[in-house]
């Protein structure tokens, strides 16, 4: 099994007025490809600083972390901004797709900035991706035209379109309702049985349950890191 | 590939907000017109002014009495009167690269023609003066050698003449009192309209030189004389010959100054052009100044959608875009708006100077080198004005950016 992410001893401190605020104290964490994690704790507990680090979207004070093998701590923004393009897609709580874009030109954002070509056009990507998510009869729809969970599909669509080593959820089902939140669920079930990683942030037990791993944080440091059983898991009646 | 994808993104962003691109560009199109009109009227104008007075005659050399600092300053041989026939008679002999020669005798007189009068000048001219002063007859004919040599007391009049003393009829043929001296019409001269400086040239008699010099004006001096050289690139030349000519002839010894000054039409034209060109350039600069203005209301709206679309700009960086790549989009979106400003500005500005230009008939010359430098500069205007937004834009931290509401 191969190392997708290692995390060494990671610290991050963020000075805000005279304040020292330490997000995170020390987390080391390795995740393995095909993982399916879930990051759970509450509000300042650090799992979103977590997030961000492992996005690249920041760096760590202090620590390591390889990302596929890739020394991400070392990196400038330009190596972060091409790392972020390459390897990783988000998928936020707010869907944050652009207005008055249609859903194929949503998706085939991530290509635009791509520093590496294929053959295949841009176009033919962005289809499959929304093939993978059910979305092919709503490609020319704009976000507006489109109900949450759609919109959440084409995020993830738009995550996937490069091929990424991992995909990041921050809080994916939070502004969806209950249905649609275990169809959205049921979208990263079949997406980590092809073998795609996923790493998901929320406060919600519910939805943690239904990742394969779920990690707890308090205080900026890991306190609990567990598998879960499928009988564990909690499903609407 | 890439570029053409970029461009098409800020053309999308433009027109998503139609209103307000348009509003944004108006700086930049009133600028670009203002300048593109004024330049076009002001090289219209010049144009219009080397036509004048390269139909007053090709090639000509006009020669006065009294040296260039006469008048006043330099009294001391008195307002003795300086150029004769002898210098006319000169002037034909000798110099190869003149062509004609034409003395100016000029006089301000009644003329009589029946009932009615008029008072017009009165120029003595020899056989070659349609030729140097490029006139052509409408009606009847010109003078002929033996009209010159027999001081014959013949006049070609000029259109406005005949419209004052003979409207609607054929002048030729009758006789006319100039001075109380009866003169026969043989000839009407070619209309030539107004001078660039305000005459009517079309106001006038002529008569022979010979006439005027012994008949009419008392044998006192010719005012000037009409030389025109062979050829435009001999006219230095020619010049060179005539103040040699004179100057022997006039018996001055070296050192001493021309009693006479020699003038030729470019020095006209070039007087006359470069107090158009100053004009325009003048006028121009003013415009541009609202051009600059346009380029700040260019800035200020970057600005503003820097700050609206600040989600939109953490989502892409959050996907991988870079800082340049933000920087790019935006500046491409701030040039793309000044260009299209300024082609707008271009059509509005040359619809305005034909317009303006037909009204006052006025000529306009809207020459591609004015457009060309007026895009180069419009679009240098959306890159210096709109950096400043990009950079902003490019600047920001992904993780605020994604928070911003």
């Amino acid at each position: 099994m191969m190392d997708v992410i290692v995390l060494e001893n990671i610290h991050k401190v963020f000075r805000l007025g005279g304040e020292t605020v330490r997000a995170l104290n020390g987390v080391s964490l390795t995740i393995h490809k095909g993982e399916y994690v879930a990051v759970m704790g509450a509000s300042g507990s650090g799992k979103s600083t977590l997030m961000n680090v492992l996005g690249c979207l920041d760096q760590a004070s202090m620590g390591g972390y390889r990302l596929e093998g890739l020394c991400v701590t070392a990196m400038n923004k330009h190596q972060l901004a091409d790392v972020r393009n390459s390897k990783i897609g988000f998928v936020f709580q707010g869907f944050n797709l652009l207005p008055r874009t249609s859903a194929l030109e949503n998706v085939e954002l991530p290509l635009l900035y791509s520093r590496h070509s294929s053959g295949v056009s841009h176009r033919d990507k962005a289809r499959s991706a929304l093939d993978k998510v059910g979305l092919s009869d709503r490609m020319d729809h704009h976000p507006n035209q489109l109900s949450g969970g759609q919109q959440q599909r084409v995020a993830i669509a738009r995550a996937l379109v490069n091929d990424p080593a991992i995909i990041l959820a921050d809080e994916p089902t939070g502004n969806l309702d209950s249905k649609t939140t275990l169809d959205i669920l049921s979208v990263f079930k079949s997406l980590n049985d092809k073998g795609i990683t996923l790493i998901m942030v929320t406060h919600e037990p519910d939805v943690a349950s239904h990742a394969k791993r779920v990690i707890t944080m308090r205080d900026g440091i890991i306190i609990d890191d567990r598998n879960v059983d499928q009988k564990d898991r909690v499903v609407a009646p | 590939m890439k570029w053409q994808k970029l461009i098409k993104v800020a053309f999308q962003s433009i027109l998503k907000n139609r209103m307000r691109s348009l509003l944004t560009m108006l700086g930049i199109i009133i600028g670009v017109a203002s300048v593109i009109a004024l330049v076009g009227l002001g090289q219209g104008s010049q144009a219009d002014i080397e036509k004048q007075v390269s139909s007053m005659g090709t090639n000509l050399l006009i020669i006065h009495q009294g040296s260039s600092f006469s008048g006043g300053v330099r009294g001391g041989t008195g307002t003795q009167a300086s150029l004769s026939m002898e210098d006319v008679a000169a002037l034909r002999e000798k110099p190869l690269t003149i062509q004609y020669v034409s003395p100016v005798i000029r006089l301000n007189e009644q003329v009589i023609a029946g009932k009615k009068n008029w008072n017009t000048a009165i120029e003595g001219v020899s056989q070659s003066y349609l030729n140097i002063r490029n006139y052509r007859l409408s009606r009847g004919s010109f003078f002929t050698p033996r009209d010159i040599k027999a001081k014959a007391k013949v006049a070609v009049l000029g259109k406005t003449v005949v419209d004052e003393l003979f409207p609607g009829q054929d002048p030729v043929g009758t006789r006319i009192r100039i001075r109380n001296v009866p003169f026969v019409v043989v000839g009407v001269l070619g209309s030539k309209g107004q001078t660039a400086m305000g005459s009517d040239q079309d106001d006038v008699i002529l008569v022979p030189d010979t006439t005027a010099f012994y008949r009419l004006s008392d044998g006192k001096a010719i005012r000037a004389i009409m030389v025109s050289a062979v050829s435009e690139d001999l006219m230095t030349d020619a010049e060179a010959d005539v103040r040699k000519v004179l100057r022997h002839a006039h018996k001055l010894p070296e050192g001493e100054e021309d009693d006479f000054h020699v003038r030729s039409q470019t020095e006209l034209i070039s007087v006359a052009s470069k107090v158009t060109g100053t004009l325009t350039a003048l006028l121009s600069a003013i415009a541009g100044v609202s051009l600059l203005v346009g380029g700040i209301g260019i800035m200020n709206i970057m600005l503003v959608s820097v700050t609206e679309r600040t989600r939109e700009i953490g989502i892409r960086m959050a996907i991988g875009a870079r800082g340049g790549d933000i920087l790019i989009q935006f500046l491409i979106e701030a040039v793309i708006l000044s260009l299209i400003g300024g082609i707008f500005g271009i059509m509005a500005g040359v619809g305005i100077a034909f317009g303006i230009g037909k009204a006052t008939g006025t000529s306009v010359v809207v020459s591609t080198w004015v457009i060309l430098a007026t895009v180069i500069f419009t679009a240098s205007v959306g890159v210096f004005f709109g950096f400043y937004p990009a950079k902003k834009a490019s600047a920001l931290n992904p993780i605020e950016a994604l928070r911003y509401e």
